[in-house]
């Protein structure tokens, strides 16, 4: 996975997610491309294009539209369900997810993100275990140990 | 749930008034950042929004530089926001980093984020995020831990890894295991920015891929698929235990927590799946054992939802990459069919990515679907027929290229992507090229649109090539000349309309080929060309580089006389321009045109394309071409700093210096591994391509003659009998449109219903014999080319052969049959499979003058048997007995029967000794009566038994050397007659340990002109590989290991008597590039196919 982006559908950038090493350039470049692109898809297209080497898998939900950058061998029904996935956890995290949650909230976004993905992979796809590591760390200034591990082995066990 | 989160999405607008929303408890729309953001949603221009950004950015650096402020947390999320807006807080890099250095934990938190979102990898404040992560991944709190960890993974100083990499690698035995999972993936970063980094802790990740906790081990297969990828062979014993790990998975075994809309476990399911595709691949006895989970995982994945499809393309991609096993092949093609025919337009377009990645296996694949891959050509997403494309492009053959081609560039009008515009062109040319001589016409008009279309973005090595093709032309003479001409004739009338139009590149290909064949137009003028070409001097938008190539063309057009006025103008114009390149071809237009003898000598018609003095330069010794990537790469390798450790002792260092000196063998054997799936080359029926399964196939030469099938036989969608075309009368009439596609559809996968044609898809095929262009000088290697092989039977010429033993004469009662019986003999000299290198050479020995020279030493007669009752036993008889008695002592090969006749019967063997290679001849006179004349044995008794000693010495090398001789005799009656024979001895028998120290190796290196390069496979049993097929090399082969050093290795040898081929050997991603190098042309190929076989045959 090279990045993620959210923007609106007028274009805005809501998050933005690199997950290899990319000059300030090249990373105005890929989201002006991408926006361009996305927001010219027609309705009933398939939701992958072919972006120099990358391949581009992008999901709108409501007024945002999802975007994430693969490499090309990568399998597309897959990243779709990345992004399906962020959505949900995004979802548990802010019940009922909107747009202007993640606006004014973005940096929380970040932290799921941080969360689900981890350089480039897919770390965690449990929504409990996301969302309870989230909030540990919203709530508690001081983690030790054995609370922690208290925490998640209740999860496990639920 | 998605429909739940779209329908509130939908309510945004309301919401953006109301605060009403249950979530809003969480909005901090009162905050500064809610009020920057509401303020910004207000503004109408551009402008006034980088004014109101300006002034908070104003307000943040004011606050931020502020000593004891409490907001910093908040400050850094607004400067976040402006950034993400794209307005540059370049003053608040340095606080984030404070922030994440000492803030309390949720202060940290975001102070990380912004680092993260900030700097890239390179950005030198980085430097001071160093401590902080050492300090917090030492930190008791575990919320520190992780995020020191998400930090690192997501960018970290390649060069800083070194001093935070303990503390990484002690985590992965945390009792935590989100810990483990997150150290695991920090180390898979650093595996991916600096793999050298991580090489010594391998060990550790086999323990995390056993690790308790599923998603440690999960996080672990990223690492494997990685390392798998680059050397499959090192991990094959893993195999067991990923298919175990898959069928508990796909068998439900894991945690719900894993589960994913209730399939288990998706994201590891597909990880195992790719990994067990790299590991079977080329390897039946390891995909065997995959069979068996494979089938369970296509059997449980139903097909209800977009995971589960992710699931089956994973699937069949895994099962078309292993060796093949029918019935897994029907359900995979079974479940493609599923995917190309859904009317979900994703599933479609994976589908059609299916059949691309498969048809090369299995053309009929394409068959079946053809009329969907029609109606996808035509489909209004330009993605699905870009992919469409993709998938023709792959079952291209001669038959239906002219139609594919012509879709490709339908596209290419309509796209308005550079890369797919460059892509594609790419694949039209090559397309053009490797059909090229079937339609002539078609080649050049097809090349024009590439240029024109293609314009100046395409890669610059098409109109290279396609310069090249049109001047080496083919092997028919007439073809030729009208190729040529055929595009002289297109080109005229476009620089009569409006060449202002067209790209450079095209002109520059315009302004050669009228250049060197405007004269084959006989109708053409010379001055009308270049007065046309003088016209494209004068248009504004030419660029130096084209005017350069425009005067070049003058410059062999102008004859003086009448086109001197036009020639003259343009040089006295240009040999003042500012442009060096410019002004010396303007010179050179001047002179040369007034002086036509020079003109003659200089640039003799007909003269390009001849590059005779390059392979002149490579017999001198000169350093082959090497391709501009190939150079580029060795030059960024040799630039990078050097981190394997020194040798030892200063002896090795030394050698291994002056070898690097010109060009190290170890950069080259790594671009050698670039094209490592075309190994194996020799003997050995290509079974498996680049990219998997290759089916059976026919001769190449067939397939593209192969005649329009008959109406293809489709077995028709679905099962069902509802056949395809209306090729036939009885069909029932169809609508038009429906028509025309069947039409099209005959069209496009016309040649792929009969097997043979399957080999002309696929860009690793190699160019279809009748097409092959004129062969070029032999260079050394050029005859050890799979597709060269020769397998047909080859006949040594008598000839060859009189010089050898024709002095020999016996005497023998029954003449008359023998005579017969000789002529066949030596015309029966059958190649096995792979030596062709050695016939080809008997064939014309005479010029060549110096194949296996036989010397004769001496010839022994050996003591007479005395009368034997049974003549037919007498081969069977230990010849042993009989060999000379200074050979008995030495290991000798196995005594084969070389002919016979009635009354003599030939057999041989070969001895090594030390320093030569002796050839003993028995000559068996099983007749009953007493042979004279016979000159080594002068006579000799019926049943007796003459020996003769030959050593041999290789002058040219060979895989195999035959030697090839007559026994001449006289018969009692008068009458000589003889009898051929022929012997074959590999080219090992000759190579004899070579003796060096590692400076004499390294001198001698250098001096050696002939190289060529392979990978061989290692040899992977528990010891050092290297060592290990050094070893057996050594043994197998007699060959001398000079040293051992770290992953290289250098063995030398000699051709008796003492012509050496040196080797060096590296290991390098599972396999053995070895690079060997000799003053004696083809002894280095025939020495690696000995090598190749040594390998195989343990």
């Amino acid at each position: 996975m090279r990045f993620m982006l959210l923007f609106s559908r007028q274009g805005k950038l809501r998050l933005q997610k690199w997950f290899t090493s990319m000059s300030d350039r090249e990373k105005k470049k890929i989201i002006r491309d991408m926006t361009t692109m996305v927001l010219a898809r027609q309705p009933r297209s398939c939701n992958f294009m072919q972006w120099k080497d990358l391949k581009i898998v992008y999901k709108r939900y409501a007024s945002l539209y999802f975007c994430l950058g693969v490499e090309s061998q990568e399998n597309e029904l897959l990243a779709l369900e990345i992004i399906h996935r962020y959505v949900e956890l995004l979802d548990k995290y802010f019940g009922n997810v909107c747009e202007l949650d993640i606006i004014f909230n973005f940096e929380k976004a970040y932290f799921i993100l941080d969360e689900f993905l981890m350089g480039g992979e897919v770390q965690e796809t449990s929504k409990q275990i996301v969302n309870r590591s989230i909030e540990a760390s919203d709530m508690l200034q001081e983690v030790r140990f054995t609370d922690m591990h208290q925490t998640l082995q209740d999860d496990r066990l639920e | 749930m998605s429909d739940v989160v779209e329908k509130t999405l939908t309510a945004l607008p309301s919401l953006l008034s109301l605060d009403s929303h249950p979530g809003s408890a969480k909005l901090s729309s009162t905050s500064k950042l809610g009020n920057l953001i509401r303020g910004i949603t207000e503004l109408t221009s551009k402008h006034e929004e980088e004014k109101l950004i300006q002034h908070e950015l104003l307000a943040i650096k004011e606050q931020v530089s502020s000593p004891n402020t409490t907001m910093m947390k908040e400050l850094m999320v607004r400067s976040i926001y402006c950034e993400m807006l794209g307005y540059e807080a370049s003053f608040s890099y340095i606080h984030a980093i404070k922030l994440a250095q000492q803030g309390t934990v949720l202060e940290k938190r975001v102070g990380y984020l912004a680092v993260s979102l900030f700097l890239n990898e390179s950005h030198e404040l980085l430097l001071l995020l160093v401590n902080t992560v050492l300090k917090d991944l030492q930190s008791t709190n575990l919320i520190e831990v992780c995020m020191a960890l998400t930090v690192v993974s997501q960018m970290f100083p390649k060069d800083m890894i070194p001093a935070i990499l303990p503390l990484v690698e002690e985590k992965l035995n945390h009792p935590k295991e989100i810990i483990r999972r997150k150290a695991v993936l920090a180390l898979y970063k650093f595996y991916l920015i600096a793999p050298n980094q991580v090489q010594h802790i391998h060990n550790k990740f086999r323990k995390a891929l056993c690790d308790k906790d599923p998603g440690v081990m999960t996080a672990s297969l990223h690492i494997y698929l990685q390392m798998i990828q680059e050397n499959p062979d090192a991990y094959k014993d893993l195999t067991p235990s990923f298919v175990t790990i898959l069928k508990q998975v796909v068998g439900g075994k894991l945690p719900m927590d894993f589960n994913y809309h209730t399939v288990p476990a998706p994201w590891l399911q597909i990880q195992l799946l790719r990994i067990l595709a790299l590991l079977g691949k080329n390897d039946q006895s390891t995909s065997e054992v995959m069979y068996e989970v494979l089938d369970e995982s296509l059997r449980r994945a139903e097909m209800n939802h977009n995971i589960t499809y992710a699931i089956l393309y994973e699937c069949v991609k895994c099962i078309y990459t292993i060796h093949p096993k029918s019935d897994l092949l029907e359900k995979a093609a079974k479940c493609i069919g599923n995917f190309v025919l859904s009317p979900k337009i994703n599933l479609k377009y994976l589908g059609l990515k299916a059949l691309t990645y498969v048809v090369q296996q299995d053309p009929k694949l394409a068959l079946q679907h053809q009329m969907t891959i029609i109606e996808c050509l035509d489909h209004p997403d330009l993605i699905i027929k870009r992919e469409t494309l993709e998938l023709l492009f792959r079952i291209t053959n001669a038959q239906n290229v002219t139609v594919i081609v012509e879709k490709m560039l339908e596209f290419l009008c309509i796209s308005e992507d550079d890369h797919t515009t460059i892509d594609l062109v790419g694949k039209v040319a090559e397309l053009a090229e490797k059909y090229p001589l079937k339609y002539n016409e078609w080649f050049i008009e097809t090349m024009n649109t590439v240029f024109s279309l293609g314009g100046d973005m395409m890669q610059p090595d098409i109109p290279n090539s396609f310069l090249k093709l049109l001047s080496e032309g083919f092997d028919s003479v007439e073809e030729d000349r009208k190729l040529k001409l055929f595009a002289v004739n297109s080109y005229v009338p476009l620089l009569r309309g409006e060449p202002g139009k067209l790209p450079q590149r095209f002109l520059q290909v315009i302004s050669w080929v009228l250049g060197e064949y405007s004269h084959l137009r006989e109708d053409l003028e010379p001055a009308e060309v270049l007065s046309l070409l003088a016209k494209l001097l004068d248009m504004k938008n030419s660029s130096s580089e084209t005017k350069s190539w425009v005067l070049m063309a003058m410059t062999k057009l102008c004859k003086g006389g009448t086109d001197a006025s036009v020639t003259q103008e343009v040089s006295e114009t240009y040999s003042s321009s500012l442009d060096t390149v410019l002004r010396q071809r303007a010179h050179e237009l001047q002179y040369l045109s007034q002086d036509p003898e020079l003109r003659a000598r200089v640039l003799p018609r007909g003269s390009c394309g001849n590059f005779a003095f390059v392979s002149e330069a490579l017999a001198a010794g000169a350093a082959p071409y090497k391709p501009p990537h190939q150079r580029q790469e060795e030059l960024d390798q040799s630039k990078a700093l050097s981190l394997e450790p020194y040798g030892l002792s200063l002896p090795i260092s030394m050698s291994s210096c002056s070898i690097t000196d010109r060009q190290s063998p170890t950069l080259l054997s790594m671009s050698s591994g670039l094209s490592g799936d075309t190994l194996k080359l020799d003997g050995v029926k290509r079974v498996w391509g680049r990219e998997g399964y290759l089916a059976q196939r026919e001769p190449v030469e067939e397939a593209a003659q192969v005649e329009v099938p008959s109406p293809i036989q489709s077995p028709g969608r679905q099962g069902e009998g509802d056949s395809l075309h209306s090729q036939t009368p009885t069909q029932t009439p169809t609508p038009e449109p429906e028509q025309e596609k069947q039409q099209l559809a005959s069209s496009l996968f016309v040649g792929l219903a009969s097997q043979s044609s399957v080999s002309l898809m696929g860009k690793s095929e190699p160019t279809p014999q009748r097409f092959r262009r004129k062969a070029k000088g032999q260079g050394p290697g050029s005859s050890f080319n799979a597709s060269e092989q020769i397998s047909s039977s080859l006949i040594s010429p008598p000839s060859a052969v009189d010089n050898l033993l024709c002095n020999n004469l016996l005497d023998s009662n029954n003449a008359s049959e023998l005579a017969e019986q000789t002529s066949q003999l030596s015309q029966r000299l059958t190649t096995a499979n792979g030596t062709c290198h050695t016939e080809a050479e008997l064939t014309e020995p005479d010029t060549k003058g110096c194949n296996p020279a036989l010397r004769r030493d001496n010839c022994v007669v050996a003591a007479d048997p005395g009368p034997h009752d049974d003549p037919g036993r007498l081969t069977e008889v230990c010849l042993d007995s009989y060999l000379p008695a200074e050979l008995s002592g030495l290991s000798h090969s196995e005594i084969a029967p070389l002919c016979a006749n009635q009354s003599l019967n030939l057999s041989a063997c070969h001895v090594q000794k030390e320093d030569s290679l002796i050839l003993v001849v028995f000559i068996i006179n099983s007749s009953e009566s007493a042979i004279q004349q016979m000159l080594p044995a002068g006579e000799m008794t019926s049943h007796s038994v003459a020996v003769g000693q030959y050593s041999l010495t290789v002058k040219r090398p060979a895989v195999h050397v035959e030697v090839v001789g007559t026994v001449s005799y006289q018969l009692p009656a008068g009458t000589s007659q003889s009898l051929q024979f022929s012997y074959k001895v590999p080219l090992t028998s000759f190579i004899r340990p070579f003796v060096v120290s590692t400076e004499e190796y390294g001198t001698m290196w250098l001096s050696f002109s002939h190289d060529t390069k392979q990978n061989l496979t290692l040899i992977n049993d528990n010891q050092e590989p290297l060592t290990a097929t050094l070893n057996a090399l050594k043994k197998k082969l007699q060959l001398h290991v000079v040293e051992v050093i770290g992953m290289e290795g250098i063995v030398a040898c000699r051709l008796l008597q003492d012509l050496p081929c040196l080797m060096h050997c590296r290991v390098n991603a599972g396999w053995l590039a070895v690079w060997l190098r000799s003053p004696v042309p083809d002894l280095p190929d025939c020495l690696i196919y000995h090598c190749q076989r040594a390998l195989q045959s343990l």
